[in-house]
């Protein structure tokens, strides 16, 4: 730790502040087993969803005879209703789910931090405005809104998908960044930084989002739990059209054909189910410890 | 200390040396609560010239980190004016505010909340010197934070200017904090109680470290403390204000007020400053206070607010009027000229 402190870049660039506060929390992180499991689960999933296409081929050969089959050494978790490896679908699948969640919990995380930070910091219209807004966004009910607007949206593509849940999703987390925002601006050392006259921006991004940090990376982790939920619940219904090879369309398409009846369909539909829920419960474990981490009382513990 | 602009030393002389650079006109903050009007400043005027130290004295709750924040234009008063240069702060714009903003600085008491964490104190100083154009570069602005520790007695200033403010101590973070003020070369440096948080055996060497500025970089200082014995010190060359519940009893040159007080309260406090020699402490006449209870902001006693405690009561005058700050036998206008001894008591201005 203190090596960290005595050699840092002789010239402090913008942002910095930012990288430190994350870089010293990760190693932190995996000194605590729920933080190490959490961070290596959401690892996995990435090099599979990322890496895993590279080195297995999606079976797309229809075999007969094959169909339904349990898990075994040659289909590692078993085959689906045209005799399809699943396990290759798994591979390939995780892809378009991380890209979703992760456009969703980045624009949200984006849209919420820069207007919470704005409103509570400057108030006023600007606060009165923006509160209006995030208000009407919240009252309406998120998953049914989200089922009109697929009938009426054609959501086949992947970023759109993730740009409309984020539409959505960042009235919540922007009160909470407010409500932080008017705390924070109390503090004597941003009434210092008014008086030296360094400007609304340095104040709000330098000042004092840097020690929100720790509650704005475990905002995005829960953002992107959010999202996954989601966009699995529509796909799941069938309301978004996605071509192709996903979580959500696997376990859609196991539970129309009724993979739920048969005996070797087991690995069929739990295999999704399986990758979804332990890629939710790593990114839980990840924000829980991100939570303690980002206790500036275990922080300082230098 | 070259590095310092030339400035500071001879300003005064070249602006008259009578000008104010910053004045308070009757300012007043009242704050409307739920209880009731809460007058937490309550008509307080004074001025102070270019390289000036006036030190505000008084019991916590009195209103004098209020008037401390209003004098820094971080609070807008309820009432009254801010002068600035002869000009009233709120109706600066623009460039003329930012001389303002720059030109008076302010020092948090409590140096554990009045630096950011998250940032090293070279962040810490880089930031107004490259915002305001002191430092072009990042290197120059990390050259000049050095040369600011130096300023303020952090040596060698290559360990500090890494460092967080975790890892410092109290006395080394009040230590920042003032050269943070000073990275914008302000004219007047605001102190808010700023050695009250600090161990009491460096307490000296900080107040040292104030006045070195104020000799070398002839910036003025509004010293606020609870502490007349610390007041008294750093002040010597100054004046100083009394303040008790929202109002001045007594300013006048240091020298006079602590010699020669006026005040039935300033007399109780100096009365009350325990000496280091405990034989001198005994033999202090004390001052016999009627109630030892400060009144509250909301109950504020009627005339003068000292009245239930004061040992020079008079029924039928104290309790009737406010007295006015005014130095014994003159006006309240004369108050400018700095070497007033301004008292606010009906029997002492009786005579």
């Amino acid at each position: 730790m203190s090596a960290t402190v005595a050699s840092p870049p002789s010239t402090p660039l913008p942002g910095m502040a930012m990288v430190r506060a994350f870089g010293r929390p990760l190693l932190a992180l995996v000194r605590q087993p729920a933080g190490a499991i959490g961070l290596f689960g959401v690892v996995f999933f990435l090099l599979l969803a990322f890496v895993g296409p590279s080195f297995v081929a999606l079976d797309v050969k229809t075999k007969l005879g094959k169909e339904y089959q349990l898990p075994s050494s040659e289909f590692l978790l078993g085959t689906d209703y045209q005799g399809r490896d699943v396990f290759s679908q798994i591979v390939h699948g995780g892809r378009d789910i991380i890209i979703v969640a992760t456009t969703t919990a980045l624009i949200t995380t984006a849209i919420a931090v820069s207007l919470g930070a704005l409103a509570g910091f400057l108030g006023g219209w600007f606060d009165t405005v923006v509160l209006a807004i995030a208000d009407i966004i919240l009252t309406i009910p998120q998953f049914p809104l989200l089922l009109v607007l697929a009938t009426f949206v054609r959501l086949n593509n992947i970023v759109l998908l993730g740009v409309l849940l984020a539409a959505l999703g960042w009235p919540a987390l922007m009160r909470a960044i407010r409500s932080q925002v008017l705390s924070l601006r109390q503090r004597d050392y941003i009434e210092a930084a008014r008086c030296l006259d360094l400007g609304t921006g340095h104040i709000v991004f330098q000042q004092i989002l840097p020690s929100m940090t720790g509650y704005i990376a475990i905002s995005f982790t829960l953002g992107m739990i959010n999202a996954i939920f989601l966009q699995v619940g529509l796909i799941f219904l069938g309301l978004v059209p996605l071509s192709g090879n996903n979580w959500g369309v696997m376990l859609q398409l196991a539970w129309v054909r009724g993979a739920i009846f048969i005996k070797g369909g087991l690995g069929y539909i739990l295999s999704p189910v399986a990758a979804i829920s332990l890629l939710q419960l790593s990114l839980i474990m990840l924000a829980r410890s991100l939570e303690e981490i980002f206790n500036p009382r275990l922080r300082r513990g230098n | 200390m070259t590095a310092v602009n030339a400035r500071s030393v001879d300003s005064p002389t070249s602006d008259g040396s009578h000008a104010a650079l910053i004045t308070l006109e009757n300012v007043r903050w009242h704050v409307p609560t739920p209880r009731g009007l809460v007058k937490a400043v309550d008509g307080v005027s004074f001025s102070a010239r270019d390289g000036e130290i006036v030190c505000l004295v008084g019991e916590s709750g009195c209103g004098k980190t209020t008037t401390g924040k209003i004098a820094a234009g971080l609070l807008t008063p309820t009432s009254g004016r801010v002068l600035y240069e002869g000009r009233d702060i709120s109706s600066l714009r623009g460039d003329d505010f930012k001389r303002f903003r720059r030109g008076v600085q302010l020092v948090h008491q409590d140096p554990y909340a009045s630096i950011n964490p998250m940032h090293t104190v070279g962040a810490t100083l880089s930031a107004p010197l490259r915002r305001h154009g002191f430092a072009g570069s990042s290197s120059a602005a990390r050259k000049r934070a050095a040369e600011l520790l130096d300023l303020v007695d952090l040596t060698p200033s290559s360990d500090f200017l890494d460092k967080y403010p975790h890892q410092l101590s109290g006395g080394q973070r009040q230590r920042v904090s003032i050269a943070r003020a000073l990275t914008v070369e302000p004219r007047f440096i605001i102190a808010d109680e700023p050695v009250s948080m600090v161990d009491v055996s460096i307490r000296i060497s900080l107040l040292n470290t104030m006045l070195r500025l104020q000799m070398e970089l002839g910036t003025g200082f509004l010293f606020i403390t609870h502490d007349l014995a610390l007041a008294r010190y750093f002040a010597w060359g100054g004046r100083i204000g009394v303040m008790y519940v929202g109002r001045m009893v007594e300013l006048g040159l240091a020298s006079d007020v602590v010699a020669k007080p006026q005040h039935p309260y300033t007399r109780a406090l100096l009365a009350a400053i325990p000496e280091a020699d405990p034989e001198l402490t005994r033999t202090k006449t004390r001052v016999e206070l009627r109630s030892l209870e400060i009144p509250s902001l909301l109950r504020l006693p009627t005339g003068c607010t000292f009245h239930p405690r004061c040992p020079q009561f008079e029924t039928g005058l104290c309790e009737v009027s406010v007295p006015q700050l005014r130095a014994p036998g003159s006006t309240v206008a004369e108050l400018d000229s700095s070497n007033v001894h301004a008292v606010a008591c009906h029997v002492v201005a009786r005579g």
